[in-house]
């Protein structure tokens, strides 16, 4: 049965693979995929495409072990390692918090550390989390072809508690700062959806152009409640999300205005990417993409639209336009987010559905400024960094600054009994072992006056870390003033010195610590639409739609550690040895000496002995002690020496024989 | 450490010209005790607290007060590696590192600590030596022999002063860490050896083992100082003497009942009045920690986070000693054989040692000392302070002893260019790990000489004594 439905599938495929069918009903309706794009100008002059992917997956039990839709890696992954819920992303470049927003949905979920982050919640007994986790990094590496693998060792990963995600102690988090991110990932994660890059939004995948952006981060998100005991479960959800920040190419700017400011570069799908979107994947159940204005941008075009009240929307040649702006495609539908009482105003998301296009009459669209604009994303409450201070490889110590953005007018979830107005921030952060963090020195500096500790800290939990161990992990609720201006928080640490073959390859690059998350535990940032379910149906929305906290990571910190000399541990070992052989052989010998007896031992020694190799060794004793050396008067005893000889002989051999009988 | 040297130089002058050396003596000891004072006082701890040659990862109180701050949030003191000392300090020290006195620096409570501990010592020091003085011009006078050694130095005063002006000391004392309380107790072992006092020697040696395990090597010099008394010259010149006075008092019969009584046998009893003290103590130590832990931790892990530590040389962080760049260079697959090793070293030298030594106990604690501080995984100078201090105890009989101004230069030497190396590595980084692994190694190889050439220059007298006392008897 399952090879005639792929049978069906593939003629389906093959007839109409050209055309495009409307309300093609290939997919059976248990299983499915979507795919949707959102592209959002920066204020910066860059814009946002955020890809989003999502498969679901019956639960097993109704469904069945075969899928057509869902890729059998991730299902057996989830089947094999129990996984609850996981998380992965790949990122180069840092999310710029200050221009491209950090009070946004997109940013709370998409904005991710650099390198690797992944982290877990196993469905398993506690003892078990360790061992499930060494195995799906294994997988995961194998699968990914990323260096994840690394994340096997104690040393790598922790289990945060509250702070990153409540969970029972089930959750492991890990990061790999370092890891360089490349098509060799892209290419393993493109395969987990059903038409790769071949069609669909994805074909939009240009390696250069993606690879070009300033920032760059493929995650892949999996829920699962197979294991839930209640039965309820509701399969699998697999979002694959890549978020890009790319420069459009900057093609005969429109003059300079008046008011000095220059306008935003216009841009199009073909300028971005470098190819156009020929129709959609034909698996897919819904497949668009969205233009979203932001709030604050929003609010920017109502003022230049009652200045030039004028003119209209109009559809006039090929442009779709506003009074500042104009598209080449007009949108099918447009969506407003509905006015709420805390938020400033309201963003706007322009809807292309790109399911009536193809191959030979491709999408592309494209966006053109008629008016420079000027505006600023919505910031989080406080923006977050983290530095290092101090000089020199012997100490330092770690900052974490928060400034306030000043928005005051956001605190509405903050409890305001008593007339006290607090706000809580919650701060994860991993260092790795060789970063000795005296946790005692923790100070809390708020608007620059130091605080104590039981004024400030709600909550604290430290892991210090353990030698060749453990990673410290410290979680923390920071209860803060709203009217806080500044808080800064350092801790001061010893670097560790490490074991020769512990460094890397280039070890005077210095070790990464890894971002500390900020969580602010007050706020969740969700749009605000309207409650429809044609937008529920889409997962973009949806996801949009869901409350997310609002978190921020910080920088990397690179710490430089001390290096010995790696070319010279024979050197080490010899003369360290040499020394050792000194001390015991000098104190031997010093100890041994008879000053009297000496000469006395060695004149009756040399008047017994007469072989030559008997003489040898008193005559070079002698000599060391630059005394004349008299030869002995001759005389006959070398037969009871002989003997000797060959008794000492026997006795180390047969010591040998019964070290060698009892070793083996 | 430059000043030993010079002070077993000069002193002889002073202590020669001055009767009232008692005065004098007091009166240097006071002016140390001030010295030190007025150096805690300096901001920052004159950074000596950081410095890898004072403060080593088992004595440094900044880990103390890290291990304080985990077990106050109710966690075992040993998680993380941090603190690897005992549980008992922690609950000493613990809350003098967090209590402040108004307008004062924050390590004062500590650095007096420190300060009261070392006048302490120098004071015990004092004690031992003017035992072992009472001891050394007994002997001499016994075999006949005063005259060839007349004019010894007041070496109690000696050691005393050297350990109180030695900078090793100094910076010792004012940098922060638990070195001088570990000397303490080594010291009160001694002391209660040499006095007699079993019950305190036991409780010195149990204290001192408990803190930083090496001066369980103590154990030997102890029962010998117990059993026999104090150092003394070899036992067999005393039995020829008696024999010979015997012979020449009655020459038709001698007495050997009356040697027998003379001479000074192996007493059993307070060896064993010491073993079962020392037993007590050690369960009492032990209960306490236990108690001090029952909350976080467990006894096992006190054991395997301190002795442990110390033993497997987990700490790779630059000190004096030449263990950490070793372990950092070896190769893995040999860790475990070199780890005995070096060890092995120390344990090795013990018999023959003893053998060799065992009429003169207390430089025998002085040289197993000094051979632990050279081979110990973590050492610092406050090891070097309490050997050189032990050395200058016996100045009379080492009066002879070679090459003490090569070692005196070694150790000035040493003690300027390791700074100066550790500072081009680590600060600068335009030197090399090798350039200060070199000093470490000098500074090993001058100890060395000194304990080598301490022990031949002590036998040495052992000789001229016998020669004289034979040559006395011809």
């Amino acid at each position: 049965m399952i090879m005639d439905v792929r049978l069906i599938l593939l003629f389906l495929l093959l007839l109409f693979a050209s055309e495009s069918l409307a309300n093609e009903e290939i997919v059976e309706k248990d299983e499915d995929f979507s795919e949707a794009l959102l592209l959002r100008p920066l204020p910066d002059r860059k814009v946002l495409a955020h890809f989003h992917f999502q498969s679901r997956l019956p639960p097993t039990n109704l469904h069945g072990r075969h899928h057509h839709l869902f890729p059998k890696s991730i299902f057996q992954l989830v089947q094999k390692f129990h996984l609850r819920e996981m998380e992965l992303s790949f990122t180069q470049g840092r999310w710029n918090y200050e221009r491209w927003g950090g009070y946004d949905p997109i940013a709370s979920s998409n904005a991710k550390p650099p390198g690797v982050e992944l982290w877990a919640v196993f469905d398993v007994p506690q003892h078990q989390v360790d061992a499930h986790w060494k195995n799906l990094t294994h997988a995961l590496s194998g699968l990914f072809c990323a260096s994840i693998n690394f994340l096997e060792h104690s040393t790598t990963y922790a289990t945060p508690e509250w702070s990153f995600r409540s969970s029972g102690g089930n959750l492991k988090y890990g990061t790999l700062p370092r890891e360089a991110v490349c098509t060799e990932n892209l290419t393993p994660w493109l395969k987990l959806l059903p038409c790769r890059d071949k069609a669909g939004l994805s074909a939009l995948m240009n390696r250069p152009s993606i690879y070009r952006g300033y920032y760059h981060s493929q995650r892949l998100h999996l829920m699962s409640n197979e294991f839930d005991s209640n039965g309820l479960s509701s399969g699998i959800v697999l979002d694959q999300t890549l978020t890009i920040v790319l420069q459009p190419n900057i093609l005969g700017t429109g003059g300079v205005f008046s008011s000095g400011s220059t306008l935003q570069p216009s841009w199009s799908l073909s300028s971005l990417f470098g190819r156009k979107v020929g129709g959609r994947c034909v698996l897919s159940k819904s497949s668009n993409v969205y233009v979203q204005l932001d709030q604050n941008l929003v609010s920017e075009l109502q003022k230049v639209g009652k200045e030039n009240e004028g003119s209209h929307h109009d559809i006039s040649e090929n442009f779709w336009s506003d009074p500042s702006f104009e598209m080449s495609v007009p949108p099918d539908k447009k969506i407003r987010e509905v006015e709420s009482l805390d938020s400033g105003g309201s963003s706007i998301l322009y809807e292309f559905s790109v399911e009536n296009y193809s191959d030979s009459k491709p999408f592309d669209l494209g966006f053109r400024w008629k008016v420079p604009l000027v505006w600023s994303c919505q910031q989080a409450p406080l923006s977050v960094s983290r530095y290092l201070m101090g000089s020199g490889n012997e100490r330092g110590s770690i900052a974490i600054s928060l400034k306030s953005n000043r928005m005051s007018h956001r605190m509405k979830n903050v409890d305001n009994n008593a007339g006290e107005c607090w706000l809580r921030v919650d701060l994860f952060q991993v260092v790795p072992w060789y970063v000795k963090v005296y946790y005692h020195t923790l100070k809390i500096f708020i608007d620059e006056e130091l605080q104590s500790m039981a004024d400030t800290v709600e909550k604290i939990r430290v892991s210090p870390s353990e030698d060749k161990g453990l990673p410290g992990v410290m979680e923390m609720t920071l209860r803060l003033p709203c009217g806080v201006r500044s808080a800064a928080l350092t801790l001061e640490f010893d670097k560790g010195f490490l074991h020769i073959d512990e460094y890397p390859p280039d070890a005077n690059q210095g070790f990464d610590i890894p971002s500390a998350v900020v969580v602010f535990g007050d706020f969740e940032t969700s749009m605000h639409l309207a409650d429809d379910d044609s937008l529920n149906k889409i997962p973009l929305l949806s996801k949009l739609r869901d409350n997310n906290r609002v978190l921020a990571y910080t920088e990397v910190l690179l710490v430089p550690l001390t290096t010995p000399d790696f070319s010279m541990p024979y050197n080490v070992i010899t003369i360290t040895c040499t020394v050792f052989a000194l001390y015991f052989g000098s104190l031997l010998n010093a100890l041994r000496r008879r000053v009297g007896e000496e000469r006395r031992l060695l004149k009756s020694k040399a008047s017994k002995k007469t072989s030559q190799l008997s003489l040898l060794l008193p005559k070079l004793f002698a000599k060391l002690r630059r005394k004349s050396w008299e030869p002995p008067n001759q005389s006959s005893s070398s037969s009871s020496f002989n003997y000797k000889l060959i008794v000492k002989v026997l006795l180390v051999a047969g010591l040998a024989v019964v070290w060698q009988y009892y070793s083996s | 450490m430059e000043k030993p040297a010079e002070k077993k130089k000069k002193k002889p002058s002073k202590s020669d010209s001055g009767s009232g050396s008692g005065f004098e003596f007091w009166k240097w000891a006071i002016a140390s005790i001030i010295f030190r004072l007025i150096l805690i006082y300096f901001p920052k701890n004159l950074n000596l607290a950081s410095r890898p040659e004072i403060s080593t990862p088992l004595t440094s109180l900044r880990r103390l007060a890290e291990g304080y701050w985990l077990k106050e949030l109710s966690m075992s003191p040993y998680s993380g590696s941090m603190y690897h000392g005992s549980p008992l300090l922690l609950s000493i020290l613990g809350p003098l590192t967090v209590k402040r006195l108004e307008g004062q620096p924050n390590h004062l409570l500590c650095s007096l600590v420190s300060v009261i501990a070392d006048s302490i010592s120098a004071m015990l020091i004092h004690g031992i030596g003017q035992r072992l003085q009472g001891a050394y011009c007994r002997n001499l006078r016994s075999l006949g022999l005063w005259e060839p050694f007349e004019g010894a130095l007041p070496s109690g005063d000696l050691a005393a002063l050297v350990y109180l002006w030695n900078p090793f000391t100094i910076v010792t004392c004012v940098g922060y860490n638990t070195s001088p309380i570990e000397n303490l107790f080594v010291l009160l072992s001694l002391y209660g050896a040499c006095t007699g006092l079993a019950p305190v020697a036991a409780f010195g040696w149990v204290v001192a083992t408990h803190l930083s395990l090496y001066p369980a090597v103590l154990i030997i010099p102890i029962i010998l100082l117990l059993a026999y008394g104090l150092d003394a010259p070899p036992r067999k010149l005393f039995l020829q003497k008696l024999s010979q006075k015997a012979g020449s008092d009655s020459s038709s019969d001698g007495h050997p009942e009356s040697v027998e009584a003379q001479s000074t046998p192996f007493s059993l009893r307070p060896v064993l009045i010491f073993t079962f003290w020392s037993l007590l103590w050690a369960t009492y130590i032990l209960v306490l920690c236990g108690i001090s832990l029952k909350m976080s931790g467990s006894l096992w892990e006190m054991f395997e986070r301190t002795y442990g530590f110390i033993l497997t040389v987990k700490d790779l962080s630059p000190n004096i000693g030449v263990l950490w760049y070793f372990f950092a260079e070896v190769f893995e697959f040999f860790r475990n054989f070199f780890l005995i090793v070096c060890h092995a070293n120390i344990l090795f030298m013990i018999l023959p040692l003893a053998i060799r030594l065992y009429h003169r106990p207390c430089f025998l604690a002085f040289v197993y000392m000094a051979i632990s501080s050279i081979l110990k995984s973590y050492p610092s100078v406050g090891d070097s302070a309490l050997y050189l201090a032990l050395l200058a105890l016996f100045a009379n009989e080492l009066a002879e002893m070679q090459f003490s101004f090569f070692l005196f230069c070694g150790y000035v030497g040493v003690s300027v260019l390791s700074p100066v190396m550790h500072n081009l590595w680590i600060w600068r980084g335009t030197g090399n790990a090798n350039f200060y692994f070199a000093t470490a190694m000098a500074y090993a190889c001058f100890q060395v000489v000194l304990v080598v050439e301490s022990v031949s220059s002590m036998l040495n007298h052992d000789r001229r004594i016998r020669k004289l006392s034979t040559s006395t008897k011809a």
